[in-house]
């Protein structure tokens, strides 16, 4: 089993207070990402599960029992780490069969582990090289593999695919899904990249400052955001802002609306019409504005247009064709509207429910 | 034109460098073309320098007049188990200041080089005293005590160096591949380090080899290495150049081919931190 629970939790280095106080529950089986801004204590927090870290308070249950003060080595947890982390003067065997070693499992049973885990991860024809003479998508296989052999109760990720290119971070986002699927253990993933977290979590903690600012899963996080800042920090491209007057209009400080919410005029007629027949607009006669810019990303295009209500990113069709200097009106989908009060607070649960 | 300028920059420098090279190897080398001449050679002037007539003879007395191997044995095991006992130390010490930090690491670490800067006279009577109390005067194990404390602050701050430029990730990792803190020194932390602890020893031994003040002033014959042998042909009884020479010569030369041996390793080693 490996439920980890945190029951407020904080870690001050010094004076400096970087976890003020973070309570949750990870129930078995489940994969959880940390995200936040650079800075925001993901790792710290990550660390004080593994033991790396000193808690300055609080409890880390691990299935029921707390480990706070109990050293790395006995609480079960396994670690990836960004850097990789691999023991440079062992094989890829030594390295994997470290951990075996160290728990004295015997030698016959330690190498039918290693082989099993490096068929899984296709390192089978490494398993006599240094980790010198292995590419990066190979050294992490290695760290995971190291990770895997001692079947621990939960594993732990802290920004593990941070140093690979574009293309093997799809492909090792996959793998590390099948592997949580066929391994059925906790995960504890710490990414600052949202993609990653949406895609692969089946919840997402969103911290700030220490602080867990929101939980839940990827697409309650995107369809309600609790403050301006879950909001502007999950989804790609950003949410777009409107304040001043026309959110003082609808009685916010901050509107908010996704790119992928707002209508391009021509496709407009027809979409207030059918889609969004009873939502109040509160701008009846769109948004006027000027293309400033064109994203093309080949499935969909981003315009960024100067508006009265300042730069406002849309989405449309991949093969737009409007250039720069283009004047468009723009339409909100009304019921995709967030609202945020003074304090950053979404007021949106209060009026829709 | 600029190139062959720079070549001429080139050539000059490596003469310049050459000249100051020999300029200080000069002394070395006098001592050992003294150590084969003739004690009337020796004192001739205009001094000689390689047309002489080239003799062991001094090599044979010293010899004979004193047992070089027994000083040459005991230098060799005070170095030796003075710099491993040391090691033995300065590991842990060293792990603790480079991944297990308290709050007082920089000045704990500046107190223990302080130690080094206080003259060793300033100590010489207590340690004497207590040698003689506890009969450990002229023991090699008393001398290999005194030796180890002597060298033991710089053995700290090379291998805390080395250390230090260890990723700590790799030693959190194997903390959380279930090692303990004695797996982790021996079968991570050390493996990785072997470069620098190999150097630190070597310059180890090397300074408890050339080391004088304790060796000679705590020793008489039974634990006396090669410095005391050195010392004991500084005769009163006349000047005796040339087998002077031959005893310096043969006290050296150990230690200077080892340290040729070895230069690779040793310059390798200290310069690791700043290269990479
Ligand atoms: N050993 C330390 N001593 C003092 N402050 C620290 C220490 N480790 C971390 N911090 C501080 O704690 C805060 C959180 O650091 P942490 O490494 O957890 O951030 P992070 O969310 O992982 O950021 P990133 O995405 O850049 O990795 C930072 O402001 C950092 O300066
Ligand atoms: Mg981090």
């Amino acid at each position: 089993m490996g439920r980890v629970t945190l029951q407020n939790l904080a870690k001050q280095f010094g004076d400096v207070v970087v976890i003020p106080d973070a309570s949750l529950d990870i129930p078995h089986g489940e994969f959880v990402a940390f995200v936040g801004p650079s800075g925001c204590g993901k790792s710290t927090l990550l660390r004080l599960i593994a033991g790396l870290e000193d808690a300055s308070g609080g409890k880390i249950l691990i299935d029921g029992v707390d480990m706070a003060h109990t050293p790395p080595a006995r609480r079960g947890l396994a670690m990836v780490f960004q850097s990789y982390a691999l023991y440079p003067h062992m094989s890829v065997r030594g390295n994997i069969a470290f951990g075996l070693r160290m728990a004295r499992m015997p030698p016959d049973q330690i190498a039918a582990r290693v082989e099993g885990a490096a068929k899984m991860l296709n390192l089978t024809d490494y398993l006599e090289r240094k980790p010198r003479h292995l590419s990066g998508g190979q050294r992490q296989r290695v760290a995971i593999g190291r990770a895997i052999v001692r079947e621990p109760k939960c594993f732990l990720f802290d920004e593990p695919l941070s140093n690979l290119d574009a293309a093997l971070r799809v492909q090792m986002r996959l793998e590390l899904m099948q592997l949580h699927q066929s391994l059925d253990a906790t995960m504890i993933y710490v990414t600052h990249d949202q993609i990653e977290a949406m895609t692969m979590a089946d919840r997402i903690v969103v911290l700030n400052h220490g602080r867990i600012e929101q939980q839940g899963a990827p697409l309650e996080l995107y369809h309600r955001p609790q403050s301006l800042f879950v909001a502007g920090f999950i989804g790609s491209p950003r949410m777009n802002f409107i304040t001043g007057a026309a959110a003082a209009k609808c009685g916010a400080t901050t509107l908010g609306i996704r790119p992928e919410h707002i209508l391009l005029e021509p496709l407009a007629a027809a979409a207030t019409a059918t889609a969004m027949p009873q939502s109040p607009p509160i701008w009846p006669e769109g948004i006027a504005g000027k293309i400033a810019l064109v994203e093309h990303s080949g499935a969909d295009s981003y315009l960024h247009v100067d508006s009265e209500m300042g730069r406002l990113v849309v989405r449309c069709d991949g093969d737009y064709q409007g250039g720069v200097g283009r004047p468009v009106s723009l339409w909100p989908h009304s019921a995709k509207l967030h609202k945020f009060d003074q304090h950053g607070m979404s007021m949106n649960h209060a009026t829709q429910g | 034109m600029a190139r062959r300028g720079s070549v001429i920059k080139k050539v000059g420098l490596s003469g310049v460098a050459w000249a100051i090279g020999f300029l200080l190897f000069f002394p070395i080398l006098w001592t050992i073309l003294t150590s084969f001449k003739s004690e009337l050679d020796a004192f001739s002037y205009p001094p000689k320098f390689l047309v002489f007539d080239w003799t062991w003879e001094n090599y044979e007395v010293i010899q004979q007049r004193s047992d070089y191997i027994g000083f040459a044995v005991n230098s060799l095991i005070l170095s030796l188990g003075s710099s491993l006992l040391a090691l033995l130390f300065a590991v842990p010490a060293a792990w603790a200041f480079a991944f297990a930090p308290g709050r007082r690491r920089k000045d704990t670490l500046m107190w223990i080089l302080s130690t080094k800067m206080m003259p060793p006279v300033g100590a010489l009577i207590p340690i004497y005293l207590i040698f003689r109390d506890t009969h450990m005067l002229d023991t090699r194990t008393g001398l290999i005590l005194v030796l180890m404390l002597m060298n033991l602050p710089i053995l700290v701050w090379m291998l805390y160096s080395y250390f230090k430029e260890i990723p700590e990730e790799i030693v959190e990792a194997s903390r959380l591949d279930g090692a303990g803190l004695w797996q982790e020194i021996i079968f991570v932390l050390l493996p990785m380090a072997v470069p620098g602890i190999a150097s630190t020893l070597l310059l180890n031994i090397i300074l408890a080899w050339n080391e004088a003040f304790w060796t000679l002033n705590l020793t008489t014959t039974e634990a006396a290495p090669l410095t005391a042998f050195i010392a004991s042909y500084s005769s009163p009884e006349g000047l005796f150049w040339a087998k002077l020479s031959a005893a310096s010569t043969a006290a050296i030369a150990p230690i200077l081919i080892l340290g040729w041996f070895a230069q690779k390793q040793l310059v390798r080693g200290l310069t690791f931190g700043a290269v990479k």
